[in-house]
């Protein structure tokens, strides 16, 4: 069974929910300690959500410069699949592993909601499985999800095509361009704010029109990863 | 935790008297003058002490017993009352009760190894000083007395209660306290699964913050708050000690002892809950690898609480030395190291030979740790500082044998006015129009408005086991994942009703939890509660809140449930107005698969809607009446408890044999508000025929839509199921008619509308409209963008 | 244009979170020297003119809204002839 890393730091949140959302992609989650020098074999990683050091500094900011982080970014240079979930795209751009910044959402507040995202960039090793401008639901949640970069960046990114996944219908928290999440141009590393590993399992995830926390939209990006890591 | 902080600022020592108040120096110096009611001690209390140690206590141990003896931490005014939760039990309330009240939070068997442990507890007082700290810091005090237990803390809730939604300080509080509730419960990484938001003016400077956490467990891992084994170290680990949380409500009535002596400790807490979440994780840890024999964590009178009371909870001793303790400010005096109530603290009991293991995991976690001492069996607490003696007494006589009053009860002089002036004079609907804008009138009204801008600021989320949250009557989570098990929690309480009748007030908020637990599915099985009142030394809060206590008492025999713990919150009062009684109710239930839960409102086009009990002409003390009318008179509903609990059977046999695909209580509001909740829940609509109800119930439209009579839920049964379903009521005997079906008003819900049959039609998208608008209201633009909605 | 500068600190009795997780950090990467670590605010207010008026006002927001006098000090509040511009 394909081996996919959950790095845990101290003040990871949704990092046991990453690991689940792995079992039921099909993967075997092994969790990696935020001080350990070794990725265990694995094939892919995920950089789970959280509140990593209680995101006083800046979030992410601390968690980016501990010694796992220092494997991740070798590997992901490597060709590595990462993905970095809230708290992990957070992690992911304080460690410059993608562009631009993350601040705090425009109204000012904490905001949960189930939210339509559309899938930009299906060429990643996280969106294969979804076609192109595909609209999928995913819980949000976060209280620093506004996304911003320079001009010139924002339009190196969708010049480039690097905006993997975009807000649609709302834009929950001011982000630049609507930009809910951003791939590197090798397309292995992914970081977006909204949660995909919480529409995995029937009766725990978003609402859907035909039953209560039914949507497992998210599921497909797990399972991206793994059909990329064994081709 | 701590309500009002247990702690008076302590006088700093006068600059001639000597650094440390040794017990030698305490019996030498007989006479000198101690600043006992600047603490908060009474001088019979202060001349108890003196007795019980047989000389004037140290200022250390004057710190100890003032805080250990305080209202807040020793229950001297309502221990007789509470007696009763202990008195009034069935075996069936204990067959499933691991650890009962007492404890840092009750513990109970929910089958398959499992248990579970839930508790409120109020955090008013501070959260009226600093709205955002004082709510992050009640989450994070309840939090803690879950991980002490030994439990894996799952969930919170929050039951809030603030003044007139419009008042200029409600725009300072509300803001502050739900972003503290948010920052703190996120940051934790624990979904909140709901609770219950209010508005009243009579909490206008008193606001009700109470915070309920809930945490499982496997029985073998459950952890007392005990020292036992002579020789096992006492371990102190989490945050420094710093000097928060010293002072508080009486700090300006010690000024003048303290005149001249240093700069003014301030009396809130700020609270970090990075540590806290690190402290869980490292608790879990230190659990599964064996190496805690006891624990507990620091709240209110910080290690004067922890130590007293583990050493009177194991072989009755124990050594300190309080130089040991890591400081955050090395200024602080040995009485402030005592009385400090810095967040994220915790005291382990660890065997000698399991220190190592147990220091290996707390530097593994970064948490800061220190060795203050160890268990003996000499029956006394001995603590030394900088060499001498400062504390030697007795844990017992300061943990547990604190003083006990019997405040003098006076039934309310102006209560028989007030039950006299019913609500039988108020006009009545003459029209459907009337009964139309009523309804409206009702869903726009603060405390039946839509409240997701609140609690869309929470992550319910994170863990992945949430199967139901507000705005659902229950929360729902899954405690085993490959069986689904799970435990439902619901929060109540109806000051209104409880001003009328606190006996039958706190009665109808447990059936209210009751019904709400029972309607998710699952079945109730435990109570906590938090007991907001007025001062207890004015003799009608007294008659109010013994009145509260023995009618919860009473309904829990009744209902075969018992109270696993909570608290006491006494003196929420403005100058010498006092709240409504606010007795607050956590039901706790446990069903057997999650996946059988059943939501609020209705889902699917064309269910059969049921309403299960009959309706009463009962509007006293009703939102109706409230709202609409400014009227607060006459006797709340009538209570029977036997019918709540045959409903509840009845509707946890439907839910089990996938009958019901909705089901919601009714309330506050009746019939109308239920039906607009469960229509707006997932945006499908409902017709409804009332002719059948009038005319078997005997009512008038305003009643059948309005009255507030318990023992109801709405249900929505899909048509396949019909037959079973009546069949099921009419086996249990159980008062059913069917009242509509559920209209999902076209593709996408274009038509979708609540529907009365001869009285109105109100679309959802008015009714939405109206039912959002007050909290988008007071929390501004600036809080949530409008789009987002 | 000049502004008011208004820099406000944790009150130093009571914790500070931020202050403290960036400490932790710098003792992580060998930097324990630097043994205490505490975070303030600094606000610059742009006006016309900096006056008495102006001043006092600015003292008044400082107590009232920019700060919150239960868990912050201010620490001090003067007048700058131009906001702070990053070293060039």
């Amino acid at each position: 069974m394909t081996r996919v890393g959950v790095v845990t730091v101290p003040g990871s949140l949704d990092d046991r929910d990453a690991q689940r959302a792995v079992r039921l992609a099909g993967g075997e989650p092994v969790p990696l300690w935020h001080g350990a020098h070794d990725l265990d074999g694995v094939a892919a990683v995920v950089l789970p959500g959280g509140f990593s050091y209680g995101d006083y500094l800046r979030c992410g900011a601390i968690a980016a410069h501990s010694p796992i982080m220092s494997e991740v970014i070798a590997a992901a240079e490597r060709g590595m699949p990462v993905l970095g979930i809230c708290n992990g795209f957070q992690i992911l751009v304080e460690a410059h592993l993608l562009p631009g910044g993350l601040v705090a959402n425009d109204h000012g507040a904490f905001l949960c909601r189930d939210q339509v995202l559309r899938v930009e960039n299906t060429s990643t090793a996280w969106t294969s499985l979804y076609e192109p401008g595909q609209h999928i639901t995913v819980p949000l949640k976060n209280g620093e999800g506004g996304y911003i970069a320079d001009a010139a960046t924002l339009e190196r990114l969708e010049g480039e095509g690097l905006v993997a996944f975009r807000y649609a219908g709302i834009n929950p928290n001011g982000s630049a361009n609507d930009i809910a999440g951003l791939t590197n141009p090798a397309g292995n590393i992914v970081g977006l704010m909204p949660h995909p590993e919480h529409a995995t399992e029937p009766g725990f995830g978003p609402d859907t029109d035909a039953a209560m926390r039914s949507g497992t939209d998210g599921l497909a990006l797990f399972r991206s990863a793994l059909e990329r890591v064994l081709a | 935790m701590t309500d009002a902080p247990a702690s008076p600022a302590f006088p700093r020592p006068a600059a001639s008297a000597p650094a440390v108040d040794s017990t030698a120096n305490a019996a030498a110096t007989p006479e000198r003058e101690q600043p006992y009611a600047a603490l908060g001690l009474k001088q019979e209390e202060y001349l108890r002490i003196r007795d019980l140690l047989g000389r004037r206590p140290t200022s250390g141990e004057l710190a100890m017993y003032s805080v250990m003896w305080s209202e807040h931490c020793s229950y001297k005014s309502s221990k007789v009352h509470l007696r009763q939760f202990g008195q009034k039990v069935s075996p069936e309330m204990t067959a499933n009760l691991m650890v009962g009240m007492g404890e840092n939070a009750g513990v109970v068997d929910i089958g398959e190894g499992w248990a579970v442990t839930f508790k409120i507890e109020s955090h008013n007082h501070p959260s009226f000083v600093e709205p955002f700290q004082g709510a992050a810091t009640g989450v994070g005090g309840i939090v803690r007395d879950i991980i002490s237990m030994g439990a894996r803390p799952v969930a919170v809730m929050d039951a809030l209660r603030f003044g007139a939604l419009d008042h200029p300080d409600t725009h300072r509080v509300l803001p502050g306290v739900v972003s503290g509730i948010s920052f703190y419960g996120n940051c934790l990484g624990l979904p909140n699964i709901g609770g219950e938001t209010w508005f009243d003016p009579v909490y206008q400077a008193n606001p009700l913050v109470n915070a309920l956490a809930v945490g499982v467990l496997r029985h073998e891992d459950l952890h007392l708050a005990n020292a036992r084994g002579v020789g096992n170290r006492v371990v102190l680990f989490g945050a420094r000690t710093g000097g928060d949380g010293i002072g508080g409500a009486s700090i300006l009535a010690s000024e003048s002892f303290a005149e001249g002596s240093g700069r003014k400790r301030p009396a809130v807490q700020v609270g970090d809950p990075f540590a806290e979440k690190v402290l869980i994780e490292c608790c879990l840890e230190l659990y599964r690898a064996g190496l805690v024999e006891g624990i507990q964590d620091l709240g209110a009178a910080g290690i004067s609480c922890a130590t007293s009371e583990l050493a009177a909870n194991g072989e009755g001793g124990m050594a300190i030395e309080l130089d040991a303790v890591l400081l955050r400010d090395p200024s602080l005096t040995a009485e402030e190291i005592l009385m400090s109530e810095s967040q994220e603290r915790m005291m382990a009991i660890v065997a000698p030979e399991k220190l190592e293991g147990f220091l290996a995991v707390t530097s593994k976690w970064d948490v800061e740790t220190s060795v203050l001492g160890e268990v003996t069996d000499t029956g006394r607490l001995r603590i030394t500082w900088r060499g001498e003696t400062i504390v030697d007494v007795d844990p017992r006589t300061v943990a547990v044998d604190s003083p006990v009053y019997e405040r003098p009860i006076a039934y309310p002089a102006w209560l028989d006015a007030v039950r006299a002036d019913t609500s039988a004079t108020l006009p009545r609907a003459s029209d459907g129009d009337q009964l139309r804008a009523q309804l409206l009138a009702l869903l726009g009204s603060p405390n039946l408005a839509d409240k997701s801008r609140l609690t869309d600021q929470y992550d319910r989320y994170v863990l992945g086991n949430t199967a139901l949250s507000q705005p659902d009557d229950g929360g729902m989570i899954r405690v085993d994942e490959r069986s689904g098990l799970g435990v439902a929690l619901a929060t109540d309480a109806n000051g209104r009703y409880a001003y009328l009748d606190p006996y039958a007030g706190a009665q109808l908020a447990l059936a209210e939890a009751y019904r709400n637990v029972a309607v998710t599915g699952a079945t109730p099985v435990a109570v906590s509660d938090c007991l907001n009142f007025g001062s207890p030394e004015d003799p009608e809060v007294m008659w109010q809140f013994s009145r509260a206590v023995e009618g919860l008492a009473d309904a829990c025999l009744a209902l075969g449930i018992p109270v696993t713990g909570g608290n006491v919150s006494f003196y929420n009062q403005t100058g010498q107005v006092p709240i409504h009684p606010t007795p607050v109710v956590a039901v706790l239930g446990v069903i057997d698969d999650v996946g059988r839960r059943v939501p609020s409102g209705w889902q699917d086009e064309g269910d059969n809607l049921y309403l299960l009990g009959a309706t009463a002409e009962e509007l006293d003390g009703s939102a109706w009446a409230g709202t609409l009318h400014g009227h607060l008179g006459g006797h709340p509903p009538r209570v029977d408890l036997e019918r709540e609990r045959d409903l509840a059977a009845l509707l946890a046999a439907a839910a089990h044999e996938g009958l019901l695909n909705a089901a919601h209580d009714l309330a506050d509001g009746g019939l109308g508000v239920a039906a607009a909740e469960a229509c707006l829940r997932f945006g499908v609509g409902a017709r409804l025929v009332l002719d059948g109800l009038l005319e078997r119930d005997g009512v008038d439209s305003t009643a059948a839509l309005f009255s507030e009579t318990g023992g109801r839920v709405l249900v929505a049964v899909p048509r396949e199921e019909d037959v079973r379903f009546t069949r099921l009521c009419e086996g249990r005997g159980y008062p059913v008619l069917r009242i509509g079906v559920t209209d999902a008003g076209g593709e996408g819900g274009p038509d979708a509308a609540l529907e009365v049959q001869g009285m109105f039609r109100l679309p959802l998208a008015e009714l939405r409209a109206r039912w959002s608008a007050p909290l988008a209201t007071v929390l501004g633009e600036g809080a949530i963008t409008a789009a987002v909605r | 244009m000049p502004v008011i500068v208004v820099e406000v600190m944790p009150k130093a009795e009571l914790l500070d979170p931020a202050g403290k997780a960036v400490a932790g950090a710098l003792a992580k990467q060998g930097r324990a020297h630097f043994s205490q670590v505490r975070i303030g605010k600094r606000f610059e207010l742009t006006v016309d003119e900096v006056t008495e008026a102006t001043l006092d006002e600015a003292r008044e927001l400082a107590d009232d809204l920019l700060s919150n006098g239960v868990i912050e000090d201010v620490l001090r509040i003067y007048s700058a002839a131009a906001p702070l511009d990053p070293p060039a």
